[in-house]
């Protein structure tokens, strides 16, 4: 079923757009930090860059809990043998 | 009105009568005709009508209309519209009666103004829907489904028992305000509890939808679950426990989310964690905080159901789910791919999509309430969401390593459905105007004010690049075969283990309490054999001179003892 047509995202090159993309646009929204009145509801949301810090944060976090929970909670496919 | 009115869902339960005689081009009409026209009569109910008659002495209210029915009768039967054409190319008569009864049942619970009209169609949702997981035909399939009818009877009996308590309490069977200071209160929350995948009565979900036909998903998806979000906005909003139970449940289905190989059930997961943030609305229970959860769910039901669908059309092309087995598949089928990514981007709650006006008033309610606690876990699981169902569906299903696959575009009705739905993602998202209208209370939220999009992209932007260092370091999990336990190993592993263990120990004991028994009887037997059998004792024939000596022998004895006395 394998065809050999090349697609755009097989470049390896074109990967590097989209990362270098994703940066730029990361640090344009915390350069927009400083332009706009935050208007916060706790003290903690007015803090320079606290949601993009908060997101990296707590995405490493579920990802790299889940790798763990993964050495309690994994069993074979066919555990319950249906 | 003075219009003959009744239950809108009728129009599907009784319209699926015709379904099994129909010849297939007609039914295929039909079945897409029928949600067009139970759309168009919810269209024309105004809140204020009803309909109400008398059974056995009881006042029932099969029809009660206002505007928080009104938001679930609008998106359910635009739901079934979905459901339906995104199924329209299989021939399945189970499936297609399962799905109009199902949807019809759902549509009139949530009209119903009493309680025991709640009932009936709480349980007909139950018996409907479990003919879409059975009809896999599969072993696995029909186990699983055996364990939903199970816990979703076992919902409905619970709530029997509430609403009986209930009448004896009040002597009203009105649906209502209901509240859980009463012991009533109590079971019928628990049973809202169990449809709604309560944490620890959630299993049942992630269990049984994985194992419905690529189609029958797409129409699970949309009711059951929201059906219990509706019945609990309704009797227990402002209820508090809700918002830790909301909360809970926004964010520990993230973590099975993660590692979940499945994508069906991934997204199973990722359903239970969007129930959280409906609950959370309702246990607030401010006008804004129900507008939210109102708003959410409509939305909600539409890109639940969009990725269902892409999943659909993956499993329906492929033969599997499993990100292990999958990747690369926007090379053969990028329409699928396009509509999954914006399947993903509303529920991600990316600005201009649908999740972001919804899912913003609950945060914004949450806020304003001061509930910085619980504020702080939706905006955790709001980053959650964009790892499981952001990135993680769309990407191992269509991107990623390339697995070599390269199945034909989706057929024209699901493409047909996936655009639908994923238009009215972006629409809704882009313009949320009439959503905001049809809301139970005057809306006064600004969705679009340069904090909310700022602050949001920050979130999801940031979340997309911890994807990529994760990746890039070689962090990220790897995507594996595998079963993960959940607490459903409690029903399906300990119990039964424990069964047949004291079974075991039944059987030993049993055998040794018939042992001794038939030891007893056959010493009893042995005994009367001896005494009474052939040549026993008591059983000798005697001739009349014998009896006759033994009288004069007994005779003489009492002739002594009659002296001596």
């Amino acid at each position: 079923m394998n065809d050999d047509k090349k697609y755009w995202l097989d470049d390896a090159a074109n990967v590097r757009k989209i990362i270098i993309g994703v940066v730029v646009i990361c640090a344009g929204l915390l350069a927009a930090d400083f332009f706009y009145d935050k208007h916060a509801t706790f003290s903690i949301e007015g803090w320079y860059g606290f949601y993009g810090i908060y997101g990296f944060i707590v995405f490493c976090a579920i990802v790299l809990i889940g790798k763990e929970l993964r050495k309690i909670l994994m069993r074979d496919e066919d555990y319950y043998d249906e | 009105m003075s219009s003959f009115l009744f239950s809108p869902g009728l129009i599907l339960i009784f319209g699926a009568a015709l379904v099994p005689v129909l010849p297939l081009v007609l039914r295929r009409a039909y079945l897409l005709l029928l949600p067009v026209i139970c759309f168009w009569y919810i269209l024309g109910l105004n809140p204020g009508d009803v309909q109400t008659f008398e059974f056995m002495g009881y006042q029932l209210e099969p029809l009660r209309v206002d505007k928080l029915a009104l938001v679930w009768g609008y998106v359910f039967s635009l739901a079934a519209f979905l459901g339906v054409l995104f199924a329209i190319h299989q021939d399945d008569r189970v499936q297609d009666v399962s799905a109009l009864v199902y949807a019809g049942s759902g549509i009139s619970a949530v009209f119903a103004g009493d309680l025991i009209s709640l009932f009936v169609f709480w349980e007909l949702t139950a018996i409907s829907s479990v003919f879409l997981i059975w009809a896999s035909r599969t072993e696995a399939s029909y186990r699983a489904g055996v364990r939903y009818l199970i816990i979703q009877i076992g919902s409905g009996v619970i709530l029997l028992a509430g609403i009986l308590f209930w009448f004896a309490d009040t002597g009203s069977l009105a649906f209502g305000d209901i509240g859980i200071e009463t012991l009533a209160g109590k079971l019928i929350f628990i049973a809202f509890g169990i449809k709604c995948a309560f944490p620890l009565l959630h299993n049942w979900l992630q269990d049984s939808y994985p194992q419905a036909t690529p189609t029958g998903t797409v129409i699970l998806s949309a009711f059951t679950t929201k059906l219990a979000v509706y019945a609990l906005a309704r009797g227990y909003a402002g209820t508090e426990v809700l918002i830790y139970i909301g909360a809970t449940m926004t964010a520990f289905p993230i973590f099975f989310a993660v590692i979940e190989n499945n994508l069906r059930k991934v997204l199973a997961y990722s359903l239970n964690n969007q129930l959280g943030f409906m609950v959370v609305g309702i246990g607030i229970g401010t006008p804004l905080a129900l507008d939210g959860t109102a708003a959410h769910a409509f939305c909600h039901i539409l890109y639940k159901a969009l990725l269902f669908m892409s999943m659909g059309a993956v499993l329906h092309r492929t033969g599997t789910t499993k990100a292990s087995e999958l990747g690369g598949l926007y090379k053969s089928m990028p329409f699928t791919a396009t509509f999954c990514t914006i399947g993903a981007m509303s529920i991600s709650a990316f600005p201009l999509f649908s999740g972001f006006v919804s899912k913003s008033m609950i945060l914004t309610a949450a806020a304003g309430d001061g509930y910085w606690g619980v504020w702080a876990v939706l905006v955790f699981a709001s980053a959650g969401v964009m790892e499981h169902s952001g990135i993680k569906i769309p990407y191992f299903a269509f991107f990623a390593h390339d697995s070599g696959k390269r199945p034909k575009e989706a057929p024209f009705n699901m493409l047909l459905a996936m655009g639908i739905t994923a238009f009215l993602c972006i629409a809704i998202g882009v313009y949320p105007a009439p959503l905001y209208a049809i809301l139970p209370y005057p809306v006064d939220f600004v969705p679009y004010t340069t904090a909310h999009v700022i602050t949001q992209l920050q979130l999801l932007m940031f979340s997309v690049l911890a994807f990529i260092v994760l990746i890039k370091t070689g962090l990220y999990p790897e995507e594996k075969p595998s079963t993960n336990l959940d607490f459903d190993w409690l029903y399906r592993r300990l119990l039964p283990k424990f069964l047949r263990g004291s079974g075991q120990k039944i059987a030993v004991a049993d055998q040794h309490i018939r042992s001794q028994l038939l030891l007893i009887v056959s010493r009893v037997m042995q005994t009367s054999e001896r005494w009474s059998g052939f040549n026993g004792t008591l059983a000798r024939s005697s001739t009349v001179g014998s009896m006759a000596s033994y009288a004069v022998g007994l005779l003489a004895v009492f002739l002594v003892l009659y002296f001596i006395a």
